[in-house]
């Protein structure tokens, strides 16, 4: 019996132990961000984050271009992405037969592990010929006196971003999203049912509506994957370092200049400003995902029998 | 079974220690930096291999900003780069750093014209007018002047350049400060800098997937990049006002030229040089050694090995499309070897 009990305290002391680990490496991480984000905050301070000159040579750095792109791009991302997760998700929840469910979750999950840079020559072979040649001049001619389809149609820019990012998160958000409509319970729905509701009505009385943070605590991990994401968006995007509201111009983002520019960046400075930028997304992506599980864990906690 | 079973741990265990007896011979050494010389570089390896099997060397090619800062923090055994150390980095360096000529490379201007199979005659003055933003047509009356036997459509120019820092971004933009005060003033030189105008794309192969893929574009890519890719480059206007093919012997005349002028310590730029037949777009790219070296056992092997590279080493260069060094700066270079201590 002694033998027993200490093999659970050595269990549970190793599991302690392994997940000390994860939350020390965030806390190490943090730091060495800080540390090595130092000398730009001396030299720059808070100025960085608002100014958008960038230029190695006179070594003057600001990061408002990166951070507009970063925004702007994941925004456009969710914009596209977020209905047809959401259709994904309702389909396969209320509508799909068990046996096209577990196809097409396969095919979901397969297109999440895609590596982003096959999505990325996949854009600059593929996407960003169509865009140019089709798509963008098609835009231009309806849309043409908009501000955000001006300019000349390259087919490498914020609109092409914006489109990889939303095949790259949908399998997320519809999978996540998927999970929160089957965790409505049945009783719910049956309820719905009962009051002589439509399908359609008792989906969106009974399930959307309780779904909702669920849901919404999705598209945030949608967002901050999108935010994340480097390689497939430094291929597309024409990595220009300027603001620009036209979804025609190219754009860069804060994870696409640390992916460029770290590689040969010689003086300390530069080195420190490029750490900057990457405490600047690791900020924005541990708020975003504290923010999604804080909003999943509340809405499976309520519902659960 | 038991048998096989031991048969094969006898295997394993016997494999084992020939290979920790082999190994204590063997000098492992390490380097790091530069990615443009890196294909030369894994090929001087592997044939040095067949000349002395007690050295084995680990290269990193982890660009030049990374093999200057390794060999300055003295994690490597070499450094290599595309472009000088500054004076700044040979500071903190503390000790005198040898930059060492190995080969060249130039960059080419490429384009793509849709049904324009001709090669283009370039300028300095229409080089740095399509980078600065200042010739947006291809059939702006300057191009126009250099080829007159060319219809020129009425196109905008799509201009493709380094989304990263590099060392082919350093010798271009070495060019333009040399042959235009404007680029000078307003952009300078360096791994990466504030672009006027451009669609950037990552590494060679990016720029030259936007060059392909978008019709009307032009773009710097390393030579050897150009022809893997079959895109059509530019003859470009040298100081001798001749249009020069870019080609492993116009590199060559470009290090040739400049070699009668040749500092001591090598850290010289090959763009816009004198001779007749010298393509004004190039550079070296250099090994970095410490001067004093701390191993002795290490130094030795390096020593050979670099002397080996930069004199028989050399007939590598041309199949990879580099430039090999000419005659006059190989004896220079073999001096520059000998003055390494240990």
């Amino acid at each position: 019996m002694g033998n027993k009990n200490f093999a659970d305290k050595l269990f549970f002391s190793v599991t302690k132990v392994a997940a000390f680990i994860s939350f020390a490496l965030i806390v190490l991480l943090f730091i060495m961000l800080i540390k090595e984000s130092g000398l730009s905050f001396s030299k720059f301070g808070l100025r960085f984050f608002i100014t958008k000159v960038w230029d190695p040579v006179v070594e003057q750095y600001g990061a408002l271009s990166f951070i507009y792109g970063s925004v702007i791009s994941s925004l456009l991302a969710l914009l596209i992405s977020v209905p047809i997760s959401l259709g994904i998700a309702l389909f396969l929840s209320e509508f799909a037969s068990k046996k096209l469910k577990e196809f097409l979750s396969i095919i979901m999950s397969l297109l999440a592990g895609i590596p982003s840079v096959i999505y990325g020559l996949w854009g600059i072979f593929v996407l960003a010929p169509i865009l140019r040649n089709y798509i963008e001049p098609f835009l231009q001619k309806i849309f043409g006196f908009l501000i955000f389809f001006q300019g000349e149609p390259y087919g490498l820019d914020m609109l092409a971003a914006g489109i990889i990012l939303s095949i790259m998160i949908t399998p997320t958000i519809s999978s996540i999203s998927k999970d929160v409509f089957e965790s409505v319970p049945r009783n719910l729905r049956e309820a719905g049912l009962a009051l002589g509701a439509t399908k359609w009505e008792m989906i969106k009385i009974a399930v959307l509506k309780t779904a909702k943070q669920g849901v919404i605590g999705a598209i945030i991990l949608g967002l901050g994957r999108a935010i994340g994401e480097t390689m497939a968006v430094t291929m597309v995007i024409g990595n220009v370092h300027e603001i620009s509201l036209s979804l025609f111009h190219p754009s860069a983002t804060l994870a696409s200049v640390i992916a460029n520019e770290f590689a040969e960046a010689t003086t300390d400075l530069y080195v420190s400003a490029l750490f900057k930028i990457g405490l600047t997304l690791f900020f924005v992506t541990v708020i975003l995902n504290i923010f999604a599980k804080f909003l999943i864990y509340s809405t499976t906690k309520k519902y659960k029998v | 079974m038991k048998k096989i079973k031991k048969y094969i741990v006898a295997t394993i265990l016997s494999s084992i220690f020939t290979q920790q007896i082999f190994s204590q011979k063997v000098v492992l050494i390490n380097g790091a930096g530069a990615t443009f010389p890196y294909p030369l570089y894994s090929k001087w390896f592997y044939e040095y291999a067949k000349i002395d099997k007690t050295v084995n060397f680990n290269y990193q090619s982890i660009g030049s900003g990374g093999g200057i800062r390794q060999i300055i923090a003295k994690t490597v055994d070499f450094g290599a780069t595309d472009g000088i150390m500054t004076q700044e980095q040979e500071k903190l360096a503390g000790e005198e750093i040898l930059h060492i000529p190995m080969t060249a490379g130039a960059v080419v201007l490429a384009y793509n014209i849709p049904n324009f199979n001709q090669q283009l005659n370039l300028t300095a003055e229409i080089i740095s007018g399509i980078y600065l933003g200042k010739i947006t047509k291809w059939n702006d009356v300057k191009i126009k002047k250099e080829n007159p036997d060319i219809d020129l459509p009425d196109k905008k120019i799509v201009v493709a350049r380094r989304s990263d820092g590099s060392g082919t971004t350093y010798i271009f933009t070495d060019y333009l400060c040399e042959i235009s005060k404007e680029w000078k003033t307003k952009v300078g030189k360096g791994t990466s800098v504030n672009w006027p105008v451009g669609l950037g794309g990552k590494g060679n192969e990016g720029v030259a997937g936007i060059i392909k893929n978008t019709p009307y574009s032009i773009g710097y890519v390393e030579i050897s990049y150009a022809i893997q890719n079959k895109l059509f480059y530019a003859k470009v206007k040298n100081k001798s006002g001749k249009y020069i093919n870019p080609s492993v012997e116009s590199i060559t005349a470009a290090i040739e030229s400049k070699a009668k002028n040749m500092p001591k310590d090598f850290k010289v730029s090959l763009v816009d040089p004198e001779g007749e037949n010298a393509y004004p777009i190039s550079g070296f790219t250099w090994i970095l050694v410490y001067k004093k070296q701390k191993d002795k056992v290490v130094a030795e092997k390096l020593i050979q090995f670099l002397k080996w590279a930069v004199t028989d080493g050399q007939k590598y260069c041309a199949d990879l499309i580099y430039a090999p060094l000419s005659e006059n700066l190989r004896k220079m270079v073999l001096d520059a070897i000998n003055q390494i201590e240990y």
